[in-house]
């Protein structure tokens, strides 16, 4: 079954310099498995398609059933060069969290 | 068991956050953490205009409006609000609440030994681009060290009542008292990590404590009086994370995971400059209501650099806005963009960046963006960033005229040209650490 990925986590975003921060948090224990499987780097840079100009990396925290995300080349520059409304990527959470997931149920 | 508070998670936070903490139940410690990569810039520009300047300016005033009940309760307050000028804050910080003891602590501006730096063969490469340092060492406004918390606890050991810094890691406001009161040693590594952990979870405000928080947020309560995050540390290194009874918001589990991931990079490794703090390592677990506890800290050894803030100019920069409504409002905009730039490039201007987004279309989430079917407003945001001041002020000239010369109901101008900016940009390196030396002085 797909679902918004809102429906199994939450999430927050924030900025290193040029580089976007997205922590992804399960709801619920065993929901961490779906996003493990289906959040993987790729999937996450090609939603954000031209606005993250470098690597997207992805780091697990299974002790806070938890993903963190960097998003390299991000945001225009980074902090005052950034000519973006969202210079300091805040909203990048919410965007993450309309992508559609396949829980495997 | 010790409490320390944080009141401010940025310099333009909420002014009565810290006030409450004070005044709303127990406490021992207020940390405020004013200082952002951003505000160093800030602060810079200011500095520059006015040398008595170059701090963070609401903290005097708080600490004027604070002090009698500072003295009746015996809370002590720790602030990075120095920023780039310690001295001048604590000055001011005198003059508005005379006859509190007041410490400072510096030895974090390097502006005037970049050069030595430079000179010994220190790279200071950019840690984010790996760019070499020569491409801005001209450039260079100012230079601040991150310090670690053990400056900050010698000043706590020294008795001061308030005790200001300039740079220093943000979770190091949370650790000093800690290492104060319970004598953590230097290489106490998971024990530092709490600390660091601790205060990574409250150096953000109410951000630990509902506000901005992306789960079920209508059900969170009263955001409007929230309550500021407390950490109440055992010398374990195990703690609690709450906030006053009575106050408006949420501690739990799912609030402390969000601030938890907040501007982390690799959780294995989160690098201050006390301790290596390990994110995989420890248990969040809901006590109670508003309770969140947190056990098992690791931590590793410190490395042997510290991380350098640096300030140089990078340009001019302004950003402009056009309103058009429904119908066909975004290709309205689209074609506002289209003649814009088509005047900028029939002026010869050059510019290093020109970035147009269509707020109300997709301007936050670009390609990810939620699509709406003939919106019934788009705003056209365009801004230009280079090297020549004058064409970057010709920019500001060539939204407004669209109003009578493009697309049909432009409004939203109201506020007239946009503001040409200078851009003071942020380049963090890293440098040995014997290279700095933490100063802490005792000036009332």
């Amino acid at each position: 079954m797909k679902v918004p990925l809102a429906r199994l986590a939450h999430a927050r975003s924030g900025d290193k310099g040029d580089i976007v921060n997205i922590g992804v948090i399960a709801l619920e224990d065993g929901h961490y498995p779906v996003l493990v499987r289906e959040l993987t780097p790729d999937r996450v840079k090609g939603l954000f398609g031209d606005r993250v100009r470098g690597k997207v990396e992805r780091f697990e925290l299974p002790n806070l059933r938890a993903l963190n995300f960097l998003l390299h080349g991000a945001l225009g520059g980074g902090g005052t060069l950034s000519l973006r409304l969202d210079a300091q990527g805040k909203t990048f959470a919410a965007a993450l969290l309309a992508l559609e997931v396949e829980t495997g149920e | 068991m010790i409490r320390i508070a944080n009141g401010q998670g940025f310099w333009g936070d909420w002014l009565e956050a810290p006030v409450r903490l004070v005044e709303l139940g127990p406490l021992d410690y207020l940390t405020l953490d004013y200082l952002a990569e951003v505000t160093m810039a800030i602060l810079e520009k200011q500095k520059r205009r006015n040398p008595e300047l170059g701090y963070a300016r609401d903290f005097p005033p708080l600490i004027g409006r604070l002090a009698p009940k500072l003295r009746e309760t015996g809370v002590r307050v720790l602030a990075n609000a120095g920023g780039l000028n310690p001295h001048a804050c604590a000055r001011e910080v005198l003059r508005l609440a005379p006859g509190l003891k007041v410490a400072v602590v510096s030895g974090d501006d390097v502006t005037a030994r970049i050069p030595g730096f430079v000179a010994k063969g220190h790279a200071m490469r950019n840690i984010d681009t790996g760019e070499p340092l020569e491409n801005v060492v001209d450039r260079i406004l100012s230079a601040s060290a991150y310090l670690g918390a053990f400056p900050l606890a010698e000043a706590l050991a020294a008795g001061a009542d308030v005790v200001i810094s300039g740079r220093c890691a943000d979770a190091a406001l949370v650790l000093a008292p800690m290492l104060a009161r319970f004598g953590w040693r230097p290489d106490e590594w998971d024990r530092l990590a709490a600390g660091i952990v601790a205060g990574h979870i409250i150096e953000c405000g109410a951000q630990a404590t509902g506000g901005n928080c992306q789960v079920d947020w209508r059900s969170i309560p009263d955001l409007a009086e929230i309550g500021y995050p407390i950490v109440e540390m055992d010398p374990s290194g195990d703690f609690t994370v709450t906030k006053h009874a009575g106050t408006g918001g949420r501690v739990d589990s799912r609030t402390v995971k969000e601030q938890l991931l907040y501007e982390i990079g690799d959780p294995r490794r989160y690098i201050t400059p006390d301790v290596v703090a390990d994110f995989t390592s420890f248990a969040v677990t809901d006590e109670a209501p508003d309770r969140v506890r947190v056990s098992g800290v690791r931590g590793a050894p410190r490395t042997d650099f510290l991380k350098l803030s640096i300030n140089y100019s990078a340009g001019w920069k302004a950003t402009g806005l056009l309103t058009y409504t429904w119908p066909d409002a975004l290709e309205k905009a689209q074609a506002a963009d289209r003649i814009v730039r088509a005047r900028l490039e029939r002026l010869g201007l050059a510019f290093d960046e020109v970035h147009t987004e269509y707020l109300g279309h997709s301007a936050c989430h670009g390609p990810a963006a939620h699509a709406v079917a003939d919106p019934a407003e788009v705003q056209v945001r365009i801004g230009v960033r280079g090297q020549d001041r004058a064409a970057v002020d010709r920019f500001t000239r060539e939204l407004i005229p669209l109003v009578l010369s493009g697309p049909p109901g432009a409004t939203g101008y109201g506020d007239g040209r946009p503001e040409v900016r200078e851009v003071v940009a942020y380049w963090p390196a890293l440098i040995p650490r014997d290279e700095i030396e933490p100063r802490v002085e005792v000036v009332s």
